[in-house]
């Protein structure tokens, strides 16, 4: 938002010229770029404080899916008996989990990062994005530790790998991508609004639900597919399951690409909100 | 000469409400988003009535190497001005150039995580400044020799002393190297040590050649570190001169309105009548409320109040405290058994009680008064802690040739003598 220019070649250092920002900004990325360190180590804190003073430490990211998976296995599978293409019901929804856990993690801790970094914010520059931004890349431990628990199960289900495993980290990317984008709007907004704070778990219900983490997207309705796509998360699921499981739903070719564009959409429109916002951080908060 | 550092009609405006008691223009989520999309709305948000210019129209440039001081009364727009500088606010208008890396010793500490060690918060803190990997690295012995925490560099820090957590965080800060250094009121915390480290590095980094910015309450401290100093006044830039002169401007009469405080019928608690206090002022010894006096001269306290029915044995007490908070002393208006007699009854009526603190009694730094009315063991009408602030500048005070900070609340001038014995 302030426009920075750097100044022709001065002997000595850089002159940083503030000037105050007029109407649409830019993202001002290279700005991030300089403070990619910065990125990094806030990441690597997040990390490092996730499992201080527990009992169990980083076992949590076993025990978390895992009983989500239970949960779920009970609701979808012994109690609405919906079907999941003939796969085990166990790794059908664990693998699901797994990026929906990324998501829904990245989504709460970026969505409250403005908040619980506010003495930063307070009391020195840097590009705001680096808090939601390294908020949302902490999660991907978790991801990595919850996925030794996948591999067990495809030894124990006897899952045959596919080349489709290659998409797998790309799918990652878009969940953080969704996770980001949703997660720049919410944590602008929760400067000014405490709402926020409320408003995320019940979201996140919600979205639970509204993806294909349960049972398969096959299950929706025909006519209601295309709205059903709309959630960025339906694309990134299914063609998870697909990476690691070989199984295809008719319509994934057609979520994938609804999910992307929604997805950008969501991050794009995120960042300039963030932007816009950026300015005021430091007055509101 | 190369300038460091150059502002131009900068100014700062705040929206009157946009504080979270208040929501101000701002009533609903819907509007909001709403208005940050809408041109019209957000002119419309911008009626004079609504908004306060924390600082408008400064101007100034700072030579490499120079230590300039900025000076002004609390709401001068002193911190404002700081954050405009170091970044953490944007200018609503002007602007400014900066020459190199802006370090600030307010920020020492920023960013500890009481759960990380004093390693991982040394490089987390350092990161935060905006020092590279490669840099902290480089320094990393050297800042924890100067931190004098070897032992403890693997404990967490929520395990550290207090002594032990600032002393990492400002190594950290105080390595940075920064070519252009805010300090603001790190003066007023921290114990003597700390401070002398402080002055120190603020003096080491001037004789570097890089450009400081010093912004403090401590007159001394601004004529001992400064050469020059410009003055703030709400929001204004009103002189820039020579710190000597720029320095008695500010402690001169007329330029200290706050000093003061004025009770409006709200804000009295309906449980205080019949007593009612209605003002409370520091004068200097030349009639003038003032927020800062010296240490070398007399000042008057004043307390006005009104008593609706006459009130028996009311006694006006005032309560000293030091910035940290630790209680200086205690009086009341009738502590002398004379006043005590001839005032058993206050009739219905205005007051005044007013009480002359004697010079060089207080040492530098900042204070709180409180205020207390009641009728001994009877019934406490009215009291209010942290009624007025006051600064206390030491210049002329015993022992200002050495330019080392004091302990203690009192600088009293005592007479000594040197004999020589044998």
């Amino acid at each position: 938002m302030t426009k920075t220019e750097l100044a022709t070649t001065t002997p000595q250092k850089e002159m940083l010229t503030i000037r105050p920002p007029k109407g649409w900004i830019s993202l001002n990325l290279r700005d991030l770029w300089l403070y990619r360190e910065l990125i990094t180590f806030l990441t690597w804190r997040d990390i490092l404080i996730l499992y201080k003073q527990t009992l169990l430490g980083a076992s949590w990211a076993v025990i978390n899916p895992i009983v989500n998976m239970l949960v779920l296995e009970f609701i979808f599978g012994n109690l609405a008996q919906m079907d999941t293409g003939g796969i085990p019901g166990p790794i059908f929804r664990y693998t699901a989990l797994l990026p929906w856990m990324l998501f829904s993690k990245a989504l709460s801790s970026s969505g409250r990062s403005m908040l619980t970094n506010r003495g930063l914010i307070t009391k020195i520059y840097f590009p705001r994005l680096v808090i939601p931004l390294s908020s949302v890349l902490s999660g991907v431990v978790d991801f990595g530790i919850s996925f030794l628990v996948m591999i067990g199960m495809m030894i124990y289900y006897k899952v045959t790998l596919t080349w489709a495993i290659l998409v797998m980290p790309l799918l990652v990317v878009m969940t953080l991508i969704v996770a980001l984008g949703v997660g720049l709007w919410l944590s602008a907004l929760n400067v000014l609004y405490r709402d926020v704070g409320y408003i995320l778990p019940m979201m996140t219900q919600l979205w639970l639900f509204l993806s294909p983490v349960g049972y398969s997207s096959a299950s929706i309705p025909e006519n209601l597919q295309l709205l059903y796509a709309l959630n960025p998360m339906t694309g990134v699921i299914e063609a998870f399951r697909w990476a690691m499981l070989g199984d295809a739903t008719a319509t994934l070719g057609l979520q994938v690409v609804i999910s992307a564009v929604v997805a950008l959409i969501v991050l794009v429109s995120g960042l300039y909100f963030f932007r816009r916002m950026e300015r005021t951080f430091a007055d509101m908060i | 000469m190369t300038i460091a550092v150059h502002v131009e009609n900068l100014g700062k405006r705040y929206k009157i409400g946009t504080a979270p008691q208040s929501r101000g223009n701002y009533n609903t989520l819907r509007d909001t988003i709403a208005n940050t999309f809408s041109r019209q709305k957000r002119l419309e948000a911008k009626k004079p009535d609504n908004i306060i210019w924390a600082v408008k129209d400064i101007s100034f440039d700072v030579e490499q190497g120079q230590v300039l001081g900025i000076i002004g009364h609390n709401g001068a727009g002193k911190s404002t001005l700081l954050k405009l500088l170091s970044r953490v606010v944007e200018p609503t208008e002007g602007m400014m150039q900066l020459r190199g890396r802006v370090g600030s010793l307010l920020e020492v500490g920023t960013g500890f995580h009481p759960e990380l060690t004093g390693r991982e918060n040394l490089y987390l803190n350092g990161a935060i400044l905006g020092m590279h990997r490669a840099e902290i690295d480089r320094k990393f012995d050297e800042i924890v020799a100067f931190s004098e925490v070897e032992k403890f560099i693997d404990t967490p820090v929520k395990r550290y002393s207090s002594g032990m957590y600032l002393r990492l965080a400002f190594a950290v800060a105080a390595h940075l190297e920064p070519e252009i250094l805010v300090v603001d009121e790190v003066l007023a915390v921290g114990d003597a040590e700390f401070q002398r480290k402080c002055i120190g590095k603020m003096n080491d980094v001037a004789e570097a050649g890089r450009t400081v910015l010093f912004v403090s309450h401590n007159m001394s401290a601004v004529l001992r570190l400064t050469d020059e100093s410009i003055v703030l006044e709400k929001g204004k830039m009103i002189m820039r001169a020579p710190s000597a002169e720029a320095v008695d401007y500010y402690l001169s009469a007329g330029h200290a309105r706050a000093g003061e405080k004025i009770w409006d019928e709200a804000d009295i608690p309906v449980t205080a009548a019949p007593f009612s206090p209605r003002a409370i002022r520091i004068v200097d010894n030349r009639g003038n409320v003032v927020e800062t006096i010296r240490s070398t001269e007399e000042f008057t306290l004043e307390f006005e109040y009104q008593l609706d029915q006459p009130i028996t044995g009311l006694r006006i007490g005032i309560y000293l405290y030091s910035a940290r908070g630790e209680p200086v002393f205690t009086s009341f208006d009738t502590d002398d058994p004379k006043m005590f007699n001839t005032h058993t009854e206050r009739k219905a009526g205005q007051y005044i009680s007013r009480c002359v603190i004697p010079p060089d009694m207080l040492n530098t730094g900042r204070y709180t008064l409180g205020v207390n009315a009641s009728s001994y063991r009877i019934r406490r009408y009215f009291a209010e802690e942290r009624t007025l602030e006051f600064n206390v500048d030491p210049a002329g005070a015993p022992g200002m040739h050495w330019s080392e900070p004091r302990i203690g609340t009192i600088r009293p001038r005592l007479d000594w003598k040197i004999e020589k014995v044998d």
